[in-house]
C-alpha cells in the first residue's frame, strides 16, 4: 500500500471522535479501581469498628488528607504523560509537596515525643503487614489505570507506569484509612508512602513492557 | 529535498496544519486528508535525517507514524504545540524501530530544535517494502469488514451496518480497534527496554 493510499483510508469516513476521551477513561478507571481497592478492604481486612467516633477526628481526615492529595497529583501526572510531547513538569514537583508534609509533621512528633516512645511512634501495631496490605488493595487500581493508559498515547512508557502504580497506590491507600488503626503521623510518613511506593515501583516495572502502542 | 525556512514561516505552517487537524478532529474528511498529506511531507523528511543510511526503511517507517498520529489524535489538546506532539510521536516511533532491529549503533539524532520538523519537507515516496493492505486483510472479519466497507470503499457506517449484520457502534468499534491491531502488527517485536 503506498503512503498516499493509507492517508485516503485514514481520512475517509472520519466522524468526530468522542470528546473528552482522556478525562473519561480516567474518571472510569478510578471509579473501577476505587470500587476494587474498597471491596477487597472490606473482603479481606474489614471497616474499623470505630469508624464513627474517629471519623470525628481531625487527625482522621489529615491522614486521608495524605493520599487524596497524592492522588490527586499523581492523576495530573497521569494524564500529562498520556499525551505526546507533554513531560511531567511541575507535578512532579507538586508530587512530592504532601509527602514532605507529612515527613516534616511525624519529625516534629518524633522530636517532641520522649525517646522510649519513639519506635512505638514509628512502628505502631501494624509496621509489619501495612504496606503490603495496602500493596494488595493497589491490585486491581493497578490494572485499571493502566487500562486507561493503553488506551491514550504515552511515549514516556518508564514514568507513565510509574505515575500510574503511584496513583494506583493512593487510591488503595485511600481505602486502607478506613480499615487501619494506625493514628500517628510517624507512621503514615514511613508504613503508608512505602505502600504506595510498591505499585509504584511495580508501575515502572510494567509500564515498558504492558503500555506500549 | 530538505531546506531551512524562516522562523514566521514556520508558525504559519504550524498554525495552518493545527486548524487542519482540528477540522479533521471534529469530521472535517477533507481537513484530515489535507492535514496527513502535508504531514507526511514533513515527517518523510525528519525520518530520512534520521534513518541517514537506511533510505529503504523511511516509508514503512512513515507509514508506521501516521497510523500512530491517527490512532492517537484523542490525545491532542487544542492549544498544545502540534510539533512537539508529532514529533514525540515521531521519535516513539523511531525508538521502537531502532530497538526492534537492536541497532542503537545507527542511532543518529540531528540536534534541531522542536521547530525543525515543519523545516524541512520531502514529498518523493519510496515503495514501501511492508504491504499494509496485506495486513489488513488478515484481521478479523468484525476488523476487517468495517475498515473494508467504510475506509476502503467508501461507504457510510449505517451502510455497512446493515452489510455486515453489525450494530452501528460495533462498526466503528471495529475499525477503531482494527488500526490499532495493524499497528500492533507492524510495530517492532521485541519489548520491555528503557525509554
Amino acid at each position: 500500500m503506498k503512503t498516499i493510499d493509507l492517508i485516503g483510508l485514514l481520512a475517509k469516513g472520519e466522524v468526530p471522535g468522542p470528546r473528552h476521551a482522556l478525562a473519561r477513561r480516567f474518571a472510569l478507571a478510578l471509579i473501577a479501581g476505587g470500587l476494587g481497592a474498597l471491596l477487597l478492604m472490606m473482603a479481606v481486612y474489614g471497616v474499623r469498628a470505630d469508624l464513627a467516633d474517629v471519623a470525628r477526628l481531625p487527625l482522621f481526615w489529615a491522614r486521608l488528607a495524605l493520599p487524596a492529595s497524592l492522588a490527586a497529583a499523581a492523576l495530573w501526572l497521569c494524564s500529562r504523560l498520556a499525551r505526546p510531547g507533554v513531560n511531567g513538569g511541575v507535578a512532579w514537583v507538586v508530587l512530592a509537596l504532601p509527602i514532605v508534609l507529612v515527613w516534616l509533621g511525624g519529625a516534629m512528633a518524633l522530636v517532641g515525643a520522649p525517646v522510649e516512645s519513639r519506635a512505638e511512634l514509628m512502628l505502631g501495631r501494624t509496621w509489619r503487614t501495612c504496606a503490603l496490605n495496602i500493596g494488595l488493595l493497589g491490585i486491581p487500581a493497578l490494572a485499571a489505570v493502566f487500562w486507561a493508559l493503553r488506551g491514550l498515547a504515552p511515549t514516556q512508557l518508564r514514568r507513565a507506569g510509574a505515575a500510574g502504580g503511584l496513583l494506583a497506590g493512593a487510591v488503595a491507600t485511600l481505602a486502607y484509612c478506613l480499615h487501619c488503626p494506625e493514628m500517628e503521623v510517624p507512621f503514615w510518613g514511613m508504613w503508608y508512602v512505602l505502600g504506595m511506593a510498591l505499585p509504584t515501583v511495580l508501575g515502572a516495572l510494567l509500564g515498558p513492557r504492558l503500555l506500549r502502542w | 529535498m530538505p531546506r531551512t525556512t524562516p522562523q514566521a514561516h514556520l508558525n504559519a505552517r504550524e498554525a495552518q496544519l493545527q486548524q487542519l487537524l482540528l477540522h479533521g478532529m471534529q469530521g472535517d474528511e477533507q481537513a484530515y486528508r489535507a492535514f496527513l498529506s502535508a504531514l507526511a511531507v514533513h515527517l518523510r523528511a525528519f525520518l530520512r535525517r534520521r534513518l541517514a543510511g537506511r533510505p529503504h526503511e523511511v516509508e514503512d517507517l512513515l507509514q508506521e507514524v501516521l497510523l500512530a498520529v491517527h490512532n492517537a489524535r484523542h490525545t491532542y489538546l487544542p492549544g498544545q504545540p502540534l510539533t512537539a506532539w508529532v514529533q514525540a510521536i515521531a521519535r516513539y516511533k523511531l525508538a521502537d524501530h531502532w530497538r526492534a532491529f537492536a541497532r542503537h549503533e545507527a542511532l543518529h539524532e540531528p540536534l534541531d530544535e522542536e521547530q525543525a520538523l515543519f523545516a524541512s519537507e520531502d514529498d518523493q515516496p519510496q515503495e514501501a517494502s511492508r504491504d499494509l493492505g496485506l495486513l489488513l486483510r488478515s484481521l478479523p472479519d468484525r476488523q476487517r469488514l468495517p475498515i473494508q466497507h467504510v475506509k476502503l470503499e467508501g461507504l457510510s457506517v449505517e451502510q455497512t451496518a446493515r452489510l455486515t449484520g453489525l450494530s452501528s457502534s460495533a462498526v466503528k468499534v471495529g475499525i477503531h480497534r482494527g488500526l490499532k491491531a495493524l499497528a500492533k502488527m507492524i510495530r517492532g517485536k521485541p519489548d520491555n527496554e528503557d525509554h
